[in-house]
């Protein structure tokens, strides 16, 4: 199935198999965050008062936990766009 | 908008991002000129006008965020916190005309991250007071944590820049999709998801991005 493939192809869907497998660590974040957002619902809820404080700190520890899918995120975009290994062959 | 540079028989290409970034310098420019010019007009017996009351709540918000983050005695950063907040909102919401937002470009993001990195090793070398002590904080607690010590200083202009490229690039990217696959009928899903990514993602990001050099420049200072 794969004779008559040229090698700059082959690279192309290995390195699109890449991206999307690179992707599944947005399930990380997703979790973490859903975490911290359940947790500020939590706290809104027992004191109200603390509205704006508890939302300014959820929203930075959800920024800091969703790095590593961001880092996902731009090893996608770099396999898609940049093709590092296309450079190889 | 692209633009081509000759110097000599060397062709630069300058890509829109990075044009896009003059554009929002010369935004803030016009409006800190006109902001000045109104300010020493003002007379302090009459109330204010509309314009310079938005201005001063703008300030003393930026104000109290330095204060409750990096304590009374660092009010002094204020002037480049309120900067780099006001930027990097303008930058991010460049994407609702149309244009590149300049914060999708890496060079941008990272070098913003390099000033914050840079302010906050130049503290950490003057509270160490000099080459040696500021070296000898590296080998705390223990001496062979100095990779970790060196690896994690590192990281933090690298995360912090990543954060913002990413968001406002995967926004992009999944807006360029969403464009391209559904071609006329594409206004009728993407009005609602630039509020998400434009709107409530670029103000976000910009809040998170001043908060968190905030916190790496106030951890050096203190």
């Amino acid at each position: 199935m794969l004779q008559g493939i040229s090698n700059e192809a082959f690279v192309l869907g290995c390195s699109a198999i890449g991206a999307g497998l690179a992707m599944i660590a947005g399930l990380g974040p997703g979790i973490g965050q859903g975490i911290a957002a359940g947790k500020g619902a939590e706290a809104v809820g027992r004191q109200p008062e603390a509205q704006g404080d508890i939302t300014r700190t959820m929203l930075l520890g959800q920024a800091v936990a969703e790095t590593t899918g961001i880092y996902s995120l731009v090893i996608a975009i770099i396999l898609l766009f940049v093709q590092p290994l296309l450079a190889g062959l | 908008m692209e633009l081509l540079v000759k110097i000599g028989q060397r062709e630069i290409i300058i890509p829109d991002s990075v044009f896009n970034v003059w554009l929002v310098a010369l935004v803030l420019i016009i409006f800190a000129i006109v902001v000045n010019k109104k300010i020493k007009e003002a007379s302090i017996d009459e109330k204010p006008s509309s314009f310079l009351n938005i201005v001063e709540l703008m300030v003393e918000l930026v104000q109290s965020l330095v204060k409750s983050t990096m304590g009374e005695q660092n009010l002094g950063f204020a002037p480049y916190i309120f900067t780099l907040f006001f930027f990097l909102i303008t930058a991010n919401l460049f994407g609702l005309t149309g244009l590149t937002p300049p914060t999708s470009d890496y060079s941008v993001t990272f070098s913003l991250a390099l000033i914050t990195f840079a302010l906050s090793q130049y503290w950490l070398f003057k509270n160490a007071g000099g080459l040696k002590g500021y070296l000898k904080g590296y080998t705390e607690p223990m001496a062979f944590l100095t990779p970790l010590n060196v690896i994690g200083d590192l990281a933090n202009p690298v995360s912090l820049s990543f954060r913002l490229f990413g968001n406002i690039m995967g926004g992009g990217i999944i807006m360029t999709l969403l464009y391209s696959a559904l071609g006329y009928f594409a206004p009728i899903v993407t009005a609602p998801l630039h509020i998400y990514f434009d709107i409530f993602s670029g103000v976000l990001q910009a809040f998170i991005f001043t908060m968190l050099s905030m916190i790496f420049i106030g951890g050096a200072e203190a």
